[in-house]
């Protein structure tokens, strides 16, 4: 395969969202196993800059768009469509961002080439890419086929380690001109998150719940707990969603990003989304009536009950230990 | 003004999800379905919206597995009407389930009226190998936005105020015009709650229309060689003993952490 591949670098507010890197590591690899070449795209404000830093590429397409804080998803699915026809790239990666969600499903539609979602893995096999997906919630795992190694892949965050994206180096930067397309979306402005009671991000614990928590009559459980610990109670999306905590205890894709010393996770699966918001944690422990759990797969310790029976159990045990 | 909500039923990830013996789908006689959530969501988005600026309410759904209780329940909520696409949705991709919903809403003519908002999930659990809202709008050559949460429609009902989420807490406000496609995240309240007896009654004094769509041909863009499980537990180091063992165990660890 000699063809190349092609990565949206994607920037906000004229920085580099973090996951290109993990985009640019699984490209290198894909490359370095197939000899073929890695392409960026990068747009919006600094693009350029960024475009000079991209070691790991070979090339880098760049067009600032003016200073865009926020580049319209037409203009992505525009310039990626050029690159495609233009370069000979096959193969497209798309970082799983709250801001790309949409923009390769649209991509395939346009130009006909495979979508694949929520990738893991990606191995090249012959001349053709074997694309890992974890969905469902991450409890099933589907190996996908590429023939030819043709696909637009978006990528789990944390699947791949971003380090092979970080090389250092100037690659081969080129201004990208002749994008035409007129937004039908204007987009206004940011909004920074409403100040929240807590400030889940700078607690050294947190008690978080889940779907588990069955109802908002439970919360106080979980709070008492939270209480004991020095802690706050975060929640899964299922319990933002209802109404029963607000957006700020939020934890995940959508959410916050956690890092504390302890999480205590109750009655919450797993699913990815959640586990971008709390991976980096000191010390996970999860409670789950569901032995298959994913959540069991990255916790550090793992305890099969149900949360109402051992929410008691465990306050008794913590009060006797400080004593 | 006209909400067009098209949902779509997925494996409830909280049950067992069972494969098919070769691997190649889901075995749906043996897992169980429900509303994907961000779909209950649009839904509810939609009712908002119809109590503030009036008009109606029309669900879209192919066949799956506790389909009718659905629709049901939505037309309870306040749904006007519930049509139900005689295809079975549980052996499709969401490409395909996007080809029938555009082809429907090409075919009846669904979009006459510039004052419709399709509203649909922002993205499903099994979306393999796409989103239904960035489809639907490509093949309908519409403007689509998804990972909502917030709609404000205009007293002229032609421009949308449009919130979509983006990471940490932080929200961008957008602006577009009518007809377009959103895909909900959340609504700006949730999803209400609706008394069972009220879904009996309506179930013995509504219908759902099921419709026929003969021209719809599926497709699959790619080849899925195996669907499989992945191994669990290879991280976590699993507390064993009854309930007292286990929550000692853990205060020690929290203890020797200095955590209390």
């Amino acid at each position: 395969m000699n063809s190349s591949i092609l990565v949206l670098i994607e920037t906000q507010r004229g920085e580099l969202v973090e996951i290109s890197f993990e985009c640019l590591s699984a490209a290198r690899a894909i490359a370095n196993s197939t000899n073929s070449k890695v392409i960026g795209l990068v747009l919006g404000k600094n693009a350029y800059q960024i475009a000079t830093k991209l070691g790991s590429c070979d090339s880098v397409y760049w067009n600032e768009l003016d200073g865009a804080e926020l580049v319209p998803a037409d203009i992505v699915a525009e310039a990626l469509g050029m690159l495609i026809k233009n370069t000979n790239a096959s193969t497209v990666l798309i970082g799983g961002t709250n801001n790309s969600l949409g923009l390769g499903s649209r991509l395939s539609a346009k130009t006909n080439i495979p979508f694949v979602n929520f990738a893991q893995k990606i191995t090249p096999v012959d001349s053709d890419l074997v694309v890992t997906c974890r969905f469902l919630g991450g409890k099933i795992l589907a190996d996908v086929r590429l023939k030819g190694s043709k696909g637009i892949i978006v990528i789990n965050s944390g699947a791949f380690a971003p380090d092979l994206g970080k090389t250092e180096g100037t690659p081969h930067c080129e201004k990208l001109d002749g994008l035409v397309s007129k937004p039908r979306i204007t987009f206004k402005k940011f909004i920074q998150p409403a100040a929240g009671d807590i400030d889940i991000t700078k607690m050294d614990v947190l008690v978080s719940i889940g779907r588990g928590i069955q109802n908002p009559d439970n919360i106080p459980l979980a709070e008492e707990l939270a209480k004991l610990l020095n802690g706050a109670v975060s929640a899964s999306r299922p319990v933002v969603d209802q109404g029963w905590l607000p957006l700020t205890r939020q934890v995940g894709k959508s959410g916050m990003t956690v890092k504390p010393k302890l999480y205590l996770a109750l009655g919450i699966s797993g699913a990815p989304e959640h586990w971008e918001g709390m991976k980096d944690s000191n010390m996970i422990i999860a409670v789950n009536t569901d032995a298959n759990a994913p959540i069991f797969s990255f916790a550090h310790y793992g305890v099969v009950a149900d949360i109402f029976d051992f929410i008691p159990v465990l306050k008794d045990a913590i009060q006797k230990h400080k004593k | 003004m006209n909400y067009l909500v098209l949902i779509k039923m997925v494996p409830d990830t909280v049950e067992e999800i069972e494969l098919l013996p070769n691997g190649q789908g889901i075995d749906s006689s043996l897992t169980r379905y429900k509303l994907s959530d961000p779909d209950e969501h649009a839904i509810e988005q939609a009712l908002i919206l119809k109590e503030k600026h009036g008009g109606n309410i029309t669900l879209l759904s192919l066949v799956a597995p506790e389909v009718d209780d659905v629709l049901f329940t939505a037309i309870a909520k306040g749904v006007d009407r519930a049509i139900k696409i005689n295809i079975d949705q549980t052996n499709l991709t969401t490409t395909s389930v996007a080809s029938v919903f555009s082809l429907y809403i090409k075919q009846s003519n669904l979009l006459s009226d510039p004052a419709t908002l399709i509203l649909t999930g922002s993205q499903a659990s099994d979306d393999l190998d796409g989103e239904l809202a960035p489809i639907i709008a490509e093949n309908l050559s519409l403007p689509v936005l998804t990972v909502v949460s917030g709609v404000t429609l205009n007293q002229n009902l032609t421009q949308l105020v449009v919130f979509k989420e983006f990471s940490g807490g932080l929200r961008g406000e957008f602006e577009l015009s009518l007809p377009c496609v959103l895909g909900l995240q959340s609504a700006e309240s949730p999803p209400r709650y609706v008394p069972v007896s009220k879904v009996r009654n309506v179930m013995k004094s509504s219908k759902i229309e099921n419709v026929e769509l003969p021209d719809f041909q599926p497709s699959q863009m790619f080849q899925i060689e195996k669907l499989y499980k992945p191994e669990i537990s290879t991280h976590a180091e699993m507390l064993e003993g009854n309930l007292e063992e286990v929550a000692d165990k853990i205060a020690s660890i929290l203890s020797q952490k200095g955590i209390i």
